[in-house]
């Protein structure tokens, strides 16, 4: 049979698809990371909490409320978005004349707490969340089965990647946005209220989150550590993407889960770490990352 | 780096008490190894050792931020690498303590020099994510390589015979041991900081277009700041693996890179004594707060953010303000 | 409520300190995860369960009995400092539990250094009776060795006659995957194949989509915690177990079955040395638990409760609570509890009891929230162990 570096080619074009997958959480991850960099200055430690956050109020609301996933979908984001727009308001807001590393400590600490919290009202071993009747089951594709679940993950990143970069590179909105980055003063003396912005923008960066953590819920364990890993590789694919560049995050966050894919076939032992030595090599050649402008 | 400079101004501002030990800062030190030679007959040894360990580490990390203004975030691939060095030394190669300390000292002074080497391209945080970046493949490498034992680490590691006659395994014995040693790291960086070099380091810190302009090579100082802080680091990591005979995965994992920070920061970034303090309270809390689980977390990250919003200078910065001499 | 526990722990000491016959007072420290992965499966619950085992044991014995517990988080650093102190200033008698076999190594030295007794339930590592084996130990519920051969042997004789295993990249995962592909092998089975998956990992898609391409009959999941959890449920997801391929869990626990829910777990194999259901007397001892818990228990929890009500019997025969004269005694005297039955205390440290193996109930055939196992098979005590002679335990000999 004809093999490609030792491999089936099907099988290896179904392991792709499954890195593709798994580079839509990373896309919508840095994507909600390198808005809130981009215009907060701010590293959001907090967003692997936050996400995690999403999967458990997705919990919540199919138990407590009895609201299922297609609802907690919407819902979520938005519940998390306003308690990420209190944080910003009591606490985040303080910090924007610092140095970046005061934020990033701030909100590592906030981290803390809201894993700490969950634990103590969940426990670790994780909450059995169901996947929607409508998506389960999947087709055969020939070369592999693939489940209907994963192939939804696929469209709804990237119809809201699409439309984050659409909202912040072809609306008048997303122009006050990336004026208000450039120049804060400048925008709000055209009477444009550049806190409010902000704290909005804080907010949907990380709903954006949230909204990662619902996909998520059916598929991954619902635990409070969920995220706690997850956002030191995150952090590193917004890094090689360019902080702050909206189209770097999500190119690099695709590109990103395809290369961890392919490791996982060649080396799997070695998937963990590909995006460190990645990340390691493309700050010491460009050290804007990929996409980012000069600094 | 401005803003890290702008909270921690206070230190380098008198600068006319930085050659020499002023008066206060010798009677500071006296105190504390009054202290440390005391604290075994009231506190817990091992306790006390432990608290020795992570205050000579704060203040190693504290070099190379404090003073270095470099932001590490990586800084447990040096004090686990050097646990792990240490450990296997004393175990496999029947290294006396003394001897097997030093190879951890000088194995994490090699890898802070070569991952230096590169991180220090970069700046502010694009330097943390780099040194990251790094202490994740470390981690890697420790899970992986046979002979750090896994997440079993390297346990039963003989505590041995101080230059082959001083049997160390009584607690008291190896708690002298290990105060000297923390008590000589700790006046090598005071050294550190007060030379002519620790004056140069500074300047970059707060302006390194000038020192360039200067005629300064600024990154030769910056490589041997980040390989002195990681091989003061190793120190304290290899010491550590020898007080609880075990070098673990705990030790190299990026959380402990953060806890590092937090002391630190508690403690007052780019003061002498600060990281000292902030060690003491942190190891303190996670040892009383064991019993009451999730809470340790959970306090550990409300003093991140109280000591972010409220007292960036940290808990000795503070005091130095008060009483206007720098600490 | 920790809290709580404690003191309510110190009133029931003090109350039966005031009785006129109180020669003996021990403490028992439960040191084991109360943040961590395995939190569900230790922390509170084991603490609880050794009170119950001293309240059980009786007030009239001339024995007080104070519980103290602390949270090892998974460190062998935090839990080998945490013991020191215990044994140096608190006057602790016994280490109970610890999961985690690094922590439970490194407990395992200073209990014998410091001449005390470490009654271990949490760990896995066969080693603790194997080559690091100390004659201040006892290892209770279950431990790698046990769990591969149940699993194992029972698969490759129900025609799960080739393997393919996800295997934790690290120490435990190793162990766990080298037992059990011997015992395959040993049964007449075959290994297709191995990954090594990074630990911890998240998505496992990636290698099921391996193992299902090996056409292995049996996916073997020698991982832990998080990990089996996130693979059991992207198998589901992925078709591997509606193609035909068995999912053997090679350490799980009834609580992640009960995390996973059945729609998912339905049909797994795995081994534990207790279930709540399996008889009267554990049905009755469990619902106490969940009256104090509002959980049911975990094997290890049981384990715990088996250990110290038999620690405790061997004080009261040795007379003292020297560590010595009670490891003679705890290895001299049969094993008797309503929870593990009738066993004993094997030389090197192991308590031999029979294993179960358990296959997970589908949803329709549950009939409550914690209905979960129908047993398979009963392994009995004599083959559930590595036999003495095979450990390499010094003891042994």
């Amino acid at each position: 049979m004809f093999e490609l570096l030792g491999i089936p080619p099907q099988a290896l074009f179904g392991q792709l698809l499954l890195g593709l997958i798994n580079g839509s959480f990373y896309a919508i991850l840095s994507l909600g990371l390198a808005i809130i960099f981009g215009l907060l200055n701010i590293i959001n430690f907090t967003h692997g909490a936050q996400y995690m956050m999403g999967a458990f109020a997705a919990w919540m609301l199919l138990n407590y409320l009895g609201i299922p996933y297609w609802g907690a979908l919407i819902v979520a984001p938005i519940v998390v978005g306003a308690v990420g727009i209190v944080l910003e308001r009591l606490l985040i807001s303080r910090l924007y004349h610092l140095d970046h590393l005061y934020g990033l400590l701030l909100t590592f600490g906030l981290a803390l707490i809201a894993t700490g919290v969950f634990r103590n009202f969940y426990g670790i071993s994780g909450l059995p969340y169901g996947m929607p009747s409508q998506l389960s089951g999947g087709q055969n594709l020939g070369f592999m089965f693939m489940p209907n679940y994963r192939g939804w993950v696929i469209v709804a990143s990237l119809v809201v990647c699409f439309a984050t970069w659409f909202i912040i590179e072809r609306t008048r909105l997303g122009a006050y946005l990336r004026a208000a980055t450039e120049n804060p003063t400048m925008v709000g003396a055209f009477g444009i209220n550049v806190p409010r912005l902000i704290t909005l923008t804080y907010g949907f960066g990380v709903g954006l989150a949230a909204f990662a953590g619902v996909l998520a819920a059916p598929i991954y364990n619902v635990n409070p550590n969920m995220g706690a890993d997850l956002i030191i590789v995150v952090f590193a694919v917004v890094v090689i993407g360019g902080m702050g560049s909206i189209l770097g995050s999500i190119v690099t966050g695709f590109g990103l889960g395809l290369i961890e894919g392919l490791t996982r076939v060649f080396y799997p032992e070695g998937s963990a770490v590909v995006i460190f030595v990645i990340m390691a090599i493309v700050l010491l050649v460009k050290p804007a990352g990929l996409f980012g402008r000069t600094v | 780096m401005s803003a890290v400079s702008e909270a921690i101004n206070l230190p380098s501002a008198n600068a006319s008490h930085e050659m020499g030990m002023s008066g206060l800062h010798k009677a500071i030190f006296a105190a504390l190894l009054v202290a440390g030679l005391m604290a075994p007959f009231v506190l817990y040894p091992v306790f006390v050792m432990k608290v020795l360990c992570f205050a000579l580490f704060a203040c190693a990390f504290n070099l190379l931020l404090g003073f270095g203004g470099l932001l590490s975030f990586g800084h447990a691939a040096y004090f686990g690498g050097a646990a792990y060095a240490s450990a296997h030394a004393a175990k496999v190669w029947g290294f006396t303590p003394e001897l097997a300390i030093l190879t951890g000292t000088l194995g994490a002074a090699l890898l802070g020099a070569a991952i230096g080497t590169l991180a220090i391209r970069r700046q502010g945080i694009y330097f943390a994510m780099v040194t990251l970046a790094f202490a994740q493949m470390v981690f890697f490498f420790s899970v992986q390589a046979p002979f750090t034992g896994g997440e079993d680490g390297i346990q039963s590691v003989p505590r041995g015979l101080l230059f082959g006659f001083i049997d160390m395994r009584p607690d008291l014995n190896l708690y002298f041991l290990v105060l000297g040693v923390v008590f000589l790291g700790l006046l090598a960086i005071y050294r550190i900081i007060h030379s002519p070099f620790g004056q140069v380091l500074k300047g970059i810190r707060d302006n390194e277009a000038r020192m360039t302009s200067l005629g300064y090579r600024v990154n030769r100082y910056k490589l041997a700041v980040f390989t002195l802080s990681a091989g003061l680091s190793g120190l304290a990591g290899a010491t550590k693996a020898i007080v609880f005979q075990l070098a673990s995965l705990t030790d190299v994992y990026w959380t402990m890179s953060g806890e590092v920070v937090l002391m630190t920061l508690l403690g007052g970034m780019g003061t002498v004594f600060g990281p000292i303090v902030g060690a003491t309270v942190i190891v303190s809390l996670q040892n009383y707060l064991a019993t009451f689980g999730d809470w340790v977390t959970i306090v550990q990250g409300v003093i991140f953010v109280v000591a972010v919003l409220l007292f960036r200078e940290g808990i000795v910065g503070v005091i130095a303000k008060l009483i206007r001499k720098p600490l | 409520m920790k809290k709580t526990g404690l003191i309510a722990a110190s009133i029931v000491g003090l109350l039966m300190a005031s009785a006129a016959h109180a020669q003996t007072s021990i403490k028992i420290g439960v040191l084991n995860d109360r943040s961590g992965i395995y939190s569900d499966i230790t922390g509170e619950g084991s603490a609880i369960a050794a009170q119950m085992a001293a309240e059980d044991f009786g007030t009239d014995k001339g024995i007080t009995v104070e519980v103290v517990s602390a949270d090892h988080q998974n460190k062998p650093d935090v839990g080998s400092n945490i013991a020191r102190q215990w044994y140096d200033t608190e006057n602790v008698d016994v280490i109970a539990d610890v999961p985690t076999s690094s922590v439970a190594l490194a407990i395992n030295d200073i209990t014998r250094e410091k001449n005390k007794i470490f009654l271990n339930s949490g760990a896995a590592t066969s080693d603790l009776t194997g080559s690091k084996c100390s004659p201040n130990t006892v290892h209770w519920t279950y431990d790698t060795w046990a769990l591969a051969n149940g699993t194992g042997s029972a698969m490759v004789n129900a025609g799960g006659k080739t393997w393919f295993f996800l295997t934790a990249d690290y120490a435990f995962g190793h162990a766990l995957e080298r037992d059990t592909s011997a015992v395959v092998v040993a049964n007449g089975g075959e290994v297709l194949g191995v990954v090594r998956t990074p630990f911890p990992g998240t998505d496992f898609s990636s290698f099921l989509l391996q193992a299902q391409a090996s056409g292995a009959q049996v996916i073997g999941l020698a991982n832990a915690g998080g990990d089996t959890i996130n693979s059991i449920k992207q198998a589901s997801e992925f078709g591997i177990t509606q193609g035909g391929q068995a999912l053997a869990g090679l350490l799980m626990f009834v609580n992640d079955v009960h995390a996973l829910g059945l729609d998912v777990a339905q049909g797994l194999v795995l081994t534990e040395s207790f279930y709540w259901d399996l008889n009267d007397q554990t049905r009755e001892w469990s619902a106490r638990f969940e009256e104090k818990t509002g959980k049911k228990p975990s094997m290890i929890q049981a384990g715990v409760y088996g250990a110290v009500l038999h620690y405790l019997k061997a004080v009261e025969a040795a007379g003292t609570k020297d560590a010595e004269a009670v490891m003679a005694k705890m290895k001299e005297m049969p094993t008797d509890d309503p929870l593990f039955g009738k066993g004993v205390v094997r030389q090197d440290g192991r308590k031999v009891h029979p294993m179960y193996l358990f296959r997970v109930k589908t949803p329709d055939q549950s009939k409550g929230e914690w209905d979960l196992y129908e047993t398979v098979a009963t392994i009995p005590a004599d083959k559930a162990f590595r036999p003495l002679a095979d450990g390499g335990c010094e003891l042994a000999k």
